[in-house]
């Protein structure tokens, strides 16, 4: 017990470190966090909202708004890759504390998912202003993106677990995982909605290929779903969403878990 | 608390030596596994019990595992056979300033630091105060550390390591920090640490300092262990093996006195010289022996009262003494052929070390070389009697206390 409360003061330095040191001379500073998310989100409005012309769905109080949209799905999308990548370069980049002092190395990658969760908070908390602006008012939906948010956390945090190890043996594996979140992220209905796969017609290549059953099998598809379904559409999402969902975190955190604990004994030496 | 701080049993450590470290899956998947490498046991069956309080030393050449086996008992590393334990609270110093963040204040690396190394935020609330006082950053410490001096940035991280307030403090070769007020800061610290009966574990290669404030040492040797016991023995049977060692690796190029150099119009030659103990030629001798310094020379026609003079210097080049026969008022004659010189010392009140010979030979006035012969001999000196260590020579005196009067009983 003393040494679980020891280590969570730590977790909170070595997240404080992040957040501050994260910004630390630059001019804007945290004013960062945000500008990322903005300008990625003006440049997917104008190209896929007013060139491309994506219809979306329409959502609660028939608000049909592409950037809305949009940014129900991105900010759990960025915050999903942040953690990935980050909870990955974690033990790289701290090396030189993984060698020289003893603590528990999860808290690194832990860290990583801690202190990109409060700027997803941020984030989601603008989403929220910008949905009432809207006259979407999604107030009473919050507590359970909230727990979404938690538990998409943990998803994340598995796979950062795991590949964080596997980053200190392979070191290329970050070029991999870097292909493969680009595809993940066409993967996943970000961009567009999820009914122009859902609704193909069963003789197009996409179904022959069985490309849609295919791409169901993402958990990634059924979290942005679900958090579409409360912040946009204000709906409960569907009981196989929810399962899915909760499975595949439980499974990705243990996983994560005995992968980094079977590995990590050897970490001050590998790296 | 139990009486055994720390606890090693049978102990090994082995390393993988990559031929060539391809961490990459190609290479993974071209040769069907990781790449090749060769086994090393950095550490074979070592058992160690440290007692509760106690200060504890491990010495050994570079690669005797010392470091590793530190780094095993402060869980950094773990064994690959066998197990260790510790009772009690462990602060490892092994990177003085480890984790640092270079963009953020001293203030937030003290708390980031102090948390790394187990300390609560409260402890840190604190010691806050006696931590920078310590490291003498009270101007500085709002700055951030990339704009630190390096020494300012080790006695911060010296600075919060010490005052962790470990039951078990580890050490790995990083007292000699800061100039000299604070490194006697440090030292006063330790003898705190050791009044209050706290137990420390110290990898060192000054053997001077080990000696002084270990209670205890264990030498290890191409990862095993040598031995354990009090310094004064262990340390000197260590300097004296290493000693040994080296004798036989240098032996061959010392007698030649190859590569050094030698002038002189010689009318006198130097042909060798040697150290001669008990009769024999050799290059080990102890401290307090009875030693005969011989010069060989050779004169192909006479020479009128030439000088003879030898040097003695450490490896560091202190000059340690330059006697010669003009000093000592001893006529040579007239010389013509061949022979030798003695210089014959009682009693040989060099410490442990190497030293190297120079010999030399000069006209009556000390001015022209006949022969001069840069280093033409190297010899060790292993511990003897008396057992002094500091510096290089020995007084041979002996300590006398006595009471004066009895204490007053006011």
């Amino acid at each position: 017990m003393r040494v679980t409360l020891a280590s969570r003061e730590l977790l909170g330095n070595l997240v404080m470190r992040e957040l501050r040191g994260k910004y630390k001379g630059t001019s804007l500073g945290w004013f960062w966090s945000l500008l990322n998310p903005l300008a990625s989100t003006l440049i997917f409005s104008v190209v896929f909202g007013a060139i491309l012309r994506v219809t979306p769905t329409v959502g609660a109080g028939g608000v049909q708004n592409y950037t809305l949209f949009l940014l129900c799905a991105l900010l759990p999308w960025n915050y999903f890759s942040g953690v990935v990548n980050g909870g990955m370069g974690s033990l790289l980049g701290n090396a030189n504390l993984i060698k020289k002092t003893s603590f528990p190395r999860e808290l690194l990658v832990l860290a990583t998912t801690a202190s990109l969760f409060v700027t997803f908070l941020i984030e989601m908390a603008v989403l929220a202003v910008a949905l009432l602006v809207f006259g979407v008012n999604p107030l009473i939906w919050l507590v359970p993106t909230l727990l979404l948010m938690v538990v998409l956390a943990v998803f994340a945090t598995g796979l950062g677990l795991m590949l964080a190890v596997a980053n200190v043996y392979f070191r290329d594996s970050a070029h991999f995982v870097a292909i493969g979140l680009q595809v993940l992220f066409y993967a996943t209905p970000v961009i567009y909605p999820i009914t122009l796969v859902s609704d193909v017609s069963p003789d197009s290549l996409v179904a022959r290929l069985h490309i849609d059953s295919l791409y169901f099998a993402n958990p990634l598809v059924h979290y942005v779903e679900a958090f579409r379904d409360l912040l946009y559409e204000h709906q409960v999402p569907s009981l196989s969403t929810i399962l899915v969902i909760l499975l595949s975190a439980a499974a990705s955190i243990c996983v994560g878990w005995t992968v980094f604990n079977r590995f990590s004994g050897r970490l001050a030496e590998e790296l | 608390m139990s009486d055994v701080a720390v606890e090693a049993v049978g102990v090994s450590k082995r390393f993988r030596l990559y031929h060539e470290r391809n961490q990459s899956l190609k290479a993974a998947f071209m040769r069907g596994r990781r790449a090749k490498f060769d086994e090393f046991w950095a550490l074979r069956d070592v058992d160690l019990t440290i007692p509760t309080g106690k200060t504890f030393g491990l010495i050994g050449h570079n690669g005797s595992g010392k470091s590793t086996m530190l780094k095993c008992l402060a869980g950094i590393l773990v064994p690959d056979h066998g197990r260790t334990q510790v009772n009690g609270k462990v602060s490892a110093l092994l990177e003085l300033g480890a984790g640092f963040h270079p963009e953020l204040s001293g203030r937030d690396n003290v708390y980031l630091n102090g948390s790394i190394l187990g300390m609560s935020r409260k402890q840190i609330d604190r010691q806050f105060d006696e931590i920078v006082d310590f490291a003498g950053l009270e101007t500085f410490i709002d700055s951030p550390v990339k704009n630190y001096s390096s020494g300012m940035y080790v006695r911060l991280g010296f600075s919060v390591a010490i005052n962790v307030d470990p039951e078990i403090l580890m050490v790995d070769e990083v007292l000699a920090v800061g100039d000299e007020s604070f490194q006697r800061k440090c030292m006063e610290k330790f003898a705190d640490f050791r009044a209050e009966g706290r137990t420390v574990v110290i990898v060192s290669h000054a053997l001077g300092t080990m000696r002084s404030m270990c209670d205890e040492v264990a030498w290890l040797d191409h990862g095993k262990l040598k031995g354990v016991g009090r310094p004064e023995d262990l340390v000197d049977e260590y300097v004296g093996a290493s000693h040994e060692d080296r004798v036989v690796e240098e032996a061959p190029a010392a007698e030649e006195g190859a590569g050094h150099s030698r002038w002189g119009s010689g009318e006198v030659r130097l042909t060798g010289a040697e150290v001669l103990s008990g009769g024999q030629s050799t290059t080990k001798v102890s401290t307090g022996d009875d030693v005969v310094v011989r010069l060989h020379w050779e004169a192909a026609a006479p020479v009128v009262e030439p000088v003879f003079g030898i040097a003695l210097h450490t490896l560091e080049g202190v000059h340690v003494t330059g006697p010669n026969t003009r000093d000592a008022e001893v006529r040579t004659g007239t010389l013509h052929g061949t022979g030798h010189l003695d210089l014959h010392v009682s009693r040989l009140m060099l410490t442990p070390g190497t030293y190297d010979l120079t010999a030399a030979v000069f006209d009556r006035s000390v001015v022209h070389a006949f022969d001069h012969r840069e280093k033409v001999l190297r010899f060790h000196v292993i511990p003897g009697t008396p057992r002094d260590h500091y510096g290089v020579m020995s007084l041979g005196g002996s300590w006398d206390l006595r009471s004066e009067s009895p204490p007053s009983t006011r």
